[in-house]
């Protein structure tokens, strides 16, 4: 070791409380980096392998029923390289242990062999055997959720009969990377699961023998989807085609594509904010490093070393801090991306989670970091260096202070002398005064916005699910039925009020723009759905025209008055032109609502419903689920607050965990900005600490002249940071804003309180090591020497 | 001067230091009293333990042995906190270095003393006492070495100190300007009768003194009473 070594070293060991937090911060923004990138790029490379492996279809189709024959005509269709039939139904399911009845969707598979598309995952159990009529493989996140195994049986109701169903395996599609039952966009594995069940038992149970009613196809390489699409929907529309899809519009891809690019933003965002305030503090504590050792470095030159080697022995003090920060940040990344990965799972199911970081990236980032250090380091070794060593040897000149605004106008009387100590402290200096401001208020913001996830998904539950949805339940029905279905309904035990709707599946088209969507008929004097525009507002429902969601009218680009054509995809499929009437607020998915007569008599049908909402008195909730889980006309059933628990179980731990890291890294950043200038501060001006001491001041009111400095700083940033945040909210909002859920930007007061009171803690605690410091302070050494 | 009263009654001073692993006696044995209003002068080579002696005296130090009286209160008793209010109260302190707030005007730099004080002067008399009533808004950094040397002073003198003790007040200053240093002084020990101890290298200001202690190798080795007291413009170095 060279006796600059040696030196460096005794420096790091004199420095270790600044040289901690910086690392910390380092650590802090690559492990942030680490962790998000890693799941990010797991992601990635997990759902390519997944779809790759497990064959996953590339556009998908629902009709009412075609026949078998049909295949040869869509596989003529140029481009379709393979197509896989199916039968797919939704049933009520009477689960073991599960009070409410749950809702499966049964996809067949063929009795032998694999399924040419959309393969499964077998997690335990077997496959089907051929000739066996009832079993079924269940999905994972259902047979977790409810505790089910091989050997399990479960009820359903299978066209009007009861059927027990014996579970043979447990099993992933890449079709069901998360599953959401239809009619909802929210996941809830306990009361929704995919059953698959042999072709050959299925056929004769719906009485489609010979038919199918779902299709996947995949495509050639370069083939316009859209065209193969147009030709798919002409060829299915004889047969109740509702509207061909691609991938992006497949749920499951939909929100995982999602999740991912997400992902990819946040990856970036936050890291950046932890290098950034780590390159800034390396360059102030090096740059009070050689303002101190501005001795030494004139010694060193006048004994002959070069410059660059004295540049390059401070350039070490910043490489070992950022090494030190890096290599533990690197496997506490990995080690958080595991823990996060952990929670994937649970959400988004894949066969096997490949836990992946691309090196090469991983390389840059700390490179990037070196380098952003070493010019940190520079700049401040440069000044130093420059210098002849005769001049570097006298001490440096004292500080400048001139009259400056406060003066000028005169307002210096009604200011406290320690006030204006720190004033001028901070005039003198804005830049650091500036970086450390900024820094702070940079904490405050990720607290803001890792408690502004909280507040909206709170406010989402609550818009949603107690203002929009006021139901307890809602019924689906197998068949549109008349309106005698009503009275049956209410006859079901504790069912208090009913209101039927009528969902039509259709295309909307504008010009060249159109989407796919089912369209609710609802009363206009119902209770159970509020329609509200964007300032919640309750909006009355015309009893003419349509009212869209601002979503749905945004992508098809229209507004109330103009004419949409809309193609009906069920029954007889008229085409209809139909005016938008309104346009109204929801935060989940699109929807398009309408008058349930006039929707009737566009369709030319009867009092005709799909499906009815329910509210349902508690104290008979047992009866009424024991009742409809053996309701044949039942399709599917959704109670509100399942959906509303189901949605907070997901959600609210991956937050809970994701807040949890925030608040740390926020804390570390607040702790390490405000140790360190309070730390310089402290040795520029320990001398005048020490004077004061000196002339009779007591350690108190030394501590309150030096720390008020940073007091005042972190105050004047909690402002500044709560700007900050509400801009870096709005941002999320914005780029968390999907067609299926928008997370309006809500803050409450107690976030705001939390943010600040976290990073006013944070710049307290490094307050209070500062403070311990003032008491060795050596008041007689420090009057001996001129600084 | 009559019957005067001993503000500082010391008896045994003694202190070593612990400098790396070598022990320094800085004081060894020292008895000595400072009288009321009278301007002494402490008279030694360095290294003579006169500095030592001062920081005891003001508490900013306690002896290894012996025992310092502060009128009848016993110093080397004192903890920390109570040196701090003894400091606070009574002490006016004069440093070789100024060690002025540079982030304050000359005025302000006295303030922030007044303001700490029970019974203080108004600041901006204490900078006339000192001829720089014309400089109350200039920062540190604007003035002279000796015009900074006197803000000192009018720092120092303006919570009615009972005791002023001067480190080398002249140690960075030029004749002339040391003069003028030496000058404001005596004018503040003449008008307000402050017991004032002066600690110097430069026997030339002895001269200007009531009484010369003069101090080498830790010990007193001769009181001397001056009986004409020499006008600071007088002397020369």
């Amino acid at each position: 070791m060279t006796s600059l070594d040696r030196k460096l070293l005794r420096d790091l060991i004199h420095y270790r409380g600044q040289a901690i937090a910086v690392a910390l911060v380092v650590l802090c923004g690559l492990s942030a980096f680490v962790t998000m990138h890693n799941t990010f790029q797991s992601l990635v490379v997990s759902q390519s392998a997944y779809y790759s492996e497990y064959r996953f279809a590339e556009v998908f189709a629902q009709l009412k029923r075609a026949p078998e024959s049909l295949t040869s005509s869509i596989a003529a269709i140029p481009g379709v390289t393979a197509l896989q039939t199916r039968i797919v139904f939704e049933v009520i399911l009477d689960v073991p242990g599960l009070k409410e009845p749950a809702t499966g969707r049964l996809v067949s598979i063929p009795g032998s062999g694999k399924p040419l598309l959309n393969d499964l995952a077998l997690r335990q159990g077997r496959t089907i055997e051929p000739g066996r009529r009832n079993e079924v493989i269940i999905s994972e996140a259902f047979a977790q959720a409810n505790q089910l195994k091989p050997g399990n049986t479960l009820g359903a109701i299978i066209n009007g009969r009861w059927e027990h169903l014996l579970i043979v395996g447990v099993a992933l599609s890449p079709e069901y990377v998360i599953e959401i039952p239809s009619g909802t966009i929210l996941p809830d594995s306990k009361r929704f699961g995919v059953l698959w069940m042999s072709r050959e038992a299925m056929g004769p149970a719906f009485q489609m023998k010979g038919a199918f009613n779902d299709l996947s196809l995949t495509l050639a390489p370069g083939t316009q989807e859209a065209e193969v699409i147009a030709r798919l929907d002409r060829v299915l529309e004889p047969y109740g085609g509702l509207g061909a899809y691609g991938r992006s519009d497949q749920l499951s891809n939909r929100f995982l594509s999602d999740e991912i690019a997400q992902n990819r933003v946040s990856g970036m965002i936050v890291p950046s904010i932890f290098l950034g305030v780590a390159v800034f503090l390396i360059h102030i504590v090096l740059s009070r490093l050689i303002i101190l050792q501005r001795n030494q470095i004139a010694l060193l030159k006048a004994f002959g070393y070069s410059s660059s080697a004295i540049g390059f022995h401070y350039l070490k003090f910043a490489l070992v801090v950022i090494f030190a920060g890096s290599l533990p940040g690197t496997v506490l990344g990995l080690w958080l991306g595991s823990l996060i990965a952990e929670i994937y799972q649970q959400f988004y199911r894949f066969p096997v989670f490949y836990s992946r970081i691309r090196p090469d990236l991983l390389v840059l980032v700390i490179f990037i970091s070196f380098a952003a250090a070493g010019l940190g380091a520079l700049l401040s070794v440069r000044k130093a260096v420059s210098l002849p060593p005769a001049e570097a040897m006298r001490p440096e000149p004292p500080a400048r202070f001139r009259p400056g605004l406060i003066e000028r106008i005169g307002l210096q009387r009604f200011i406290s002398p320690a006030l204006r100590m720190i004033i001028r402290n901070l005039g003198r200096n804005r830049a650091k005064a500036g970086f450390t401001l900024l820094g702070i208020a940079f904490a405050v913001a990720i607290l803001l916005v890792g408690r502004y996830s909280f507040d909206s998904v709170e406010y989402l539950i609550r818009v949603q699910f107690e203002t929009i949805q006021r139901e307890d339940a809602m019924l689906i029905f197998n068949h549109p039925v008349g309106s005698g279905a009503r009275y049956d309904t209410t006859r079901l035990p504790g069912v208090r009020s009913v209101e039927s709707f009528r969902l039509v599946p259709a295309r909307l088209r504008f010009e060249h723009r159109s989407r796919r969507i089912g369209i609710q008929g609802i009363s206009p004097t119902g209770r159970l759905r509020q329609l509200l525009d964007k300032d919640l507002r309750p909006v009355n429902l015309p009893s003419e025209g349509l009212v869209l969601t601002k979503q749905l009218a945004d992508s098809l680009q229209v507004r109330p008055g103009y004419l949409l054509s809309v193609e009906v995809l069920e029954g007889k499929r008229p085409v209809l032109t139909i005016p938008v009437a309104g346009i109204i607020d929801e935060l989940l998915g699109i929807s398009a609502y309408m008058d349930l007569r006039s929707l009737n008599k566009h369709m030319h049908e009867g009092p005709a419903v799909s499906g009815a909402f329910l509210t349902v008195d508690p104290l008979q909730e047992p009866d009424f689920f024991t009742k409809i889980k053996k309701v044949p006309a039942v399709a599917g059933v959704a109670f509100r607050k399942h959906m509303v628990q189901g949605f907070r179980d997901t959600i609210a731990q991956s937050m809970y965990i994701s807040t949890f890291v925030l608040i740390i890294f926020a804390s570390v950043i607040a702790f390490g900005l405000v140790y360190n200038s309070a730390r310089i501060s402290l040795s520029e001006r320990g001398h005048e600490m020490a004077s004061l001491r000196v002339l009779g001041f007591t350690e108190q009111e030394i501590a309150r002249i030096l720390l008020g400095e940073q007091a005042f700083l972190t105050l004047t940033a909690l402002p500044v940071g709560l700007i900050i945040g509400y801009y870096f909210c709005w941002l999320m909002s914005k780029a968390l804003e999907t067609e299926l859920y928008r997370f309006p930007l809500v803050l409450t007061g107690k976030s705001v309180i939390y943010s600040l009171g976290v990073t006013v803690l944070a710049a307290f605690i490094s307050g209070l090591f500062v403070r311990r410091r003032l008491k060795h302070l050596d008041l007689i050494a420090v009057l001996k020497t001129r600084e | 001067m009559k019957n005067p009263k001993a503000v500082f009654h010391i008896h045994g001073v003694t202190k070593f230091y612990q400098v790396g692993e070598v022990e320094v006696r800085a004081l060894n044995g020292v008895d000595l009293d400072l009288f009321e209003g009278e301007f002494a002068v402490l008279l030694g080579p360095s290294g003579s333990g006169k500095s030592t002696l001062l920081n005891i005296l003001g508490g900013l130090d306690v002896p290894t042995a012996g025992e310092v009286f502060y009128f009848d209160h016993n110093l080397s008793r004192y903890d920390d906190k109570e040196l701090t209010r003894f400091r606070r109260e009574h002490v006016g302190f004069v440093f070789q270095f100024y060690n002025l707030i540079p982030s304050l005007t000359a005025l302000e730099n006295v303030a922030l003393v007044a303001e700490i004080a029970e019974n203080p002067m108004e600041p901006a008399e204490a900078l006339n006492l000192v001829d720089l009533g014309d400089r109350l808004h200039h920062f540190p950094a604007q003035l002279s070495g000796g015009e900074q040397q006197r803000i000192a002073i009018a720092r120092a003198i303006v919570k009615r100190p009972d005791v002023l003790l001067c480190d080398e007040p002249t140690g960075a200053l030029d004749i002339t300007t040391g003069i003028r240093v030496l000058e404001a002084l005596q004018q503040v020990n003449e008008q307000l009768g402050t017991t004032t101890a002066v600690i110097t290298h430069n026997a030339a200001i002895a001269s200007m003194a009531d009484r010369v202690i003069r101090i080498s190798s830790g010990r007193i080795i001769d009181l001397q009473q001056n009986l004409t007291k020499a006008s600071p413009k007088d002397l020369s170095w």
